[in-house]
């Protein structure tokens, strides 16, 4: 009977509304799924592992309930893929690292636990750049992934199996993680839509931390509807990540169609500067002329220090990494080196066999940034900046309600295009690390594409905690765009 | 060259890394070429602007107060297994490289 379901049109609401309807079964709609991963996922490279027995056995209870004709939860049945820095309890869950080869958390990620809970079925992990360092996927440790869109470009990074699962419809919806743009430029890359909610909107418990005060978990989706459906599901306080805010969730997805006429978009001009490639340009004028036609009132608006962003992200990020990922040392888990002399060479060997080149870059990055004698001229240098940026963003968000832009200053670029010069992929995070370091919501839209065919990627940026903004404002975009 | 080759040595060994030749050098190429991007920073005079260690300290909690204050909802009985129970060994151990059952087992610690 799932014959008749087009895998591709398929939404969180359509999947859900047909184990509801009893078109098809949880079961039969996850097996279909694995079917899809099987014969496409080869050329893609998007999961590592698949959680056949956990998805089914939470299929057989979601059907159980349809069966039985109670009330279903708002994602029942959904199969949902996640990145692999969540952990899964029983799932092997690897951070796209050989150091955690072999890792099986014995706990579930919060923000995993809560889509189950609502009745989502959990496919499996998928690949990213090992502990989310990356822009194009290829950092890691296991496979590269191929854009669906044109297999011989990147997904971007870091979560470009997130992306590259919904662009080839291996899910419905994924969870990725975003510390400097790691949802939103896959977002863009592949089509699809990433949201990265506000700093402290949804628990990072079971998130393996990168950069903590810059780490977000965030969904990637085919329609912004279905963004606004996985933030309800996701957010809200967790008592077991004190950073979570305790502020109320609103119904993002209620507010969404609330009209965006009168509401005031801002156009920061550094955001058109210099890297921009033209053809994305054009196609985010495009799109800010139809958010015009809407009603909105574009009004331009000045983010000085925007230039500045990636060097402190790269600092801020690379300090709190060494920081992290120093709990890697071969003794609770993960890899440990053979035939080791003492303790400190075990530390030593079991970390340079574990890491790949990135992390081990980033950890020497980070560790310099903080070492006596370079902490104030780096680290501390790089928190002053930060809150001039943010500051940019607190004086922006007196004039407008939200700010758009490109989500990245060009689309998909081709494997191994910039492996070898870290400057220039680091450089491919320009739009987006400056919500990480101000801690602001943003998500990236389609926008229109390339005379290549590649996706082009729209960025809205909000005030913080105003995610339901962006989401109306984007589905208004999409809305628009498909007419 | 601000990285020298003896500043990479002494970095790895603080962030217990060993790094094998090729690395090292590729280590002080990387790194000075990140290192002269991030001083454009120093076009920034910061003197009188404060460190921002982390967000939440600036937004979405009550306003009305400052600091820790502000975390007050986080902050909970120090109870024993106050929000959820200790892994029983074997769960915690599971994962080990070498564990005896009841302890992680490392390498001698003090050489003689």
């Amino acid at each position: 009977m799932t014959d008749k379901l087009n895998l591709a049109s398929l939404t969180i609401e359509s999947a859900r509304s047909a184990v509801v309807g009893r078109k098809t079964s949880a079961a039969a709609l996850a097996e279909a799924f694995y079917a899809k991963i099987e014969s496409d996922d080869p050329r893609i490279g998007a999961y590592l592992v698949l959680s056949k027995e956990r998805a089914l056995a939470r299929a057989a209870e979601v059907d159980r309930l349809a069966e039985k004709g109670d009330g279903l939860p708002p994602l029942a049945g959904v199969p949902v893929g996640i990145k692999d820095v969540l952990v899964t309890k029983g799932v092997r869950t690897t951070a796209g690292s050989k150091i955690l080869g072999n890792y099986v958390p014995p706990y579930d990620c919060t923000a995993v636990a809560r889509l189950e809970a609502a009745g989502a079925v959990v496919l499996g992990k998928l690949n990213c750049d090992e502990f989310a360092m990356g822009s194009s996927n290829e950092n890691s440790a296991w496979k590269p992934v191929h854009n669906p869109r044109d297999l011989s470009r990147v997904p971007g990074g870091s979560s470009g199996g997130s992306a590259a699962a919904v662009a080839a419809d291996m899910a419905v919806a994924t969870l990725g993680s975003d510390t400097g743009g790691s949802i939103r430029q896959p977002a863009a890359f592949c089509g699809v839509v990433g949201l990265k909610p506000t700093y402290g909107r949804v628990s990072r418990y079971g998130l393996i931390a990168f950069a903590s005060s810059l780490d977000h978990i965030g969904p990637l989706t085919k329609t912004v509807k279905d963004a606004a459906i996985m933030l309800r599901t996701i957010a809200g306080r967790d008592p077991m990540d004190s950073t979570s805010a305790g502020l109320p969730v609103p119904d993002y997805v209620a507010e969404l169609e609330k009209p965006v006429k009168g509401l005031r978009v801002g156009v920061a001009k550094e955001y058109f500067g210099e890297g921009l490639e033209p053809e994305t340009r054009a196609a985010i004028e495009a799109a800010i002329q139809k958010l015009a036609k809407l009603g909105c009132e574009i009004v331009e608006v000045s983010l000085p220090h925007t230039k500045y962003a990636i060097p402190a992200y790269y600092l801020v990020a690379t300090a709190e990494a060494s920081s992290n990922l120093a709990r890697f040392d071969g003794v609770r888990y993960g890899h440990r080196a053979q035939g080791v002399r003492s303790l400190s060479d075990m530390y030593r060997r079991s970390r340079d066999e574990g890491f790949g080149p990135e992390v081990k870059r980033r950890i020497m990055l980070g560790t310099y940034a903080l070492s006596a004698g370079y902490y104030d001229a780096y680290y501390l240098k790089a928190q002053r900046v930060r809150t001039l940026l943010t500051r940019d963003f607190e004086e922006a968000f007196r004039k407008v309600d939200v700010i758009v832009g490109p989500t990245s200053p060009t689309p998909a670029f081709k494997l191994g295009e910039k492996v070898d010069d870290p400057l220039a992929m680091y450089l491919a995070d320009i739009y987006t690390v400056t919500a990480n370091l101000a801690g602001i919501p943003g998500i990236s839209i389609p926008a229109g594409q390339s005379k290549e065919k590649l996706p082009i990627g729209m960025q809205v940026f909000g005030k913080h905690f105003d995610e339901s903004t962006i989401l109306r404002v984007a589905n208004a975009y999409e809305k628009a765009a498909r007419n | 060259m601000k990285v020298t080759e003896k500043d990479v040595a002494y970095v790895a060994d603080l962030a217990n890394l060993e790094l094998s030749e090729d690395e090292r050098a590729r280590m002080v190429r990387d790194l000075n070429s990140i290192l002269g991007y991030v001083d454009t920073l120093n076009e920034l005079d910061t003197t009188d602007v404060p460190p921002m260690a982390q967000v939440s300290d600036r937004y979405g909690l009550d306003e009305s107060k400052r600091g820790t204050e502000r975390f007050a909802y986080a902050s909970r009985e120090d109870v024993h297994e106050g929000l959820r129970k200790s892994f029983p060994h074997e769960i915690a151990l599971a994962n080990a490289p070498d564990s005896d059952g009841t302890f992680f087992k490392v390498p001698k610690v003090i050489e003689r």
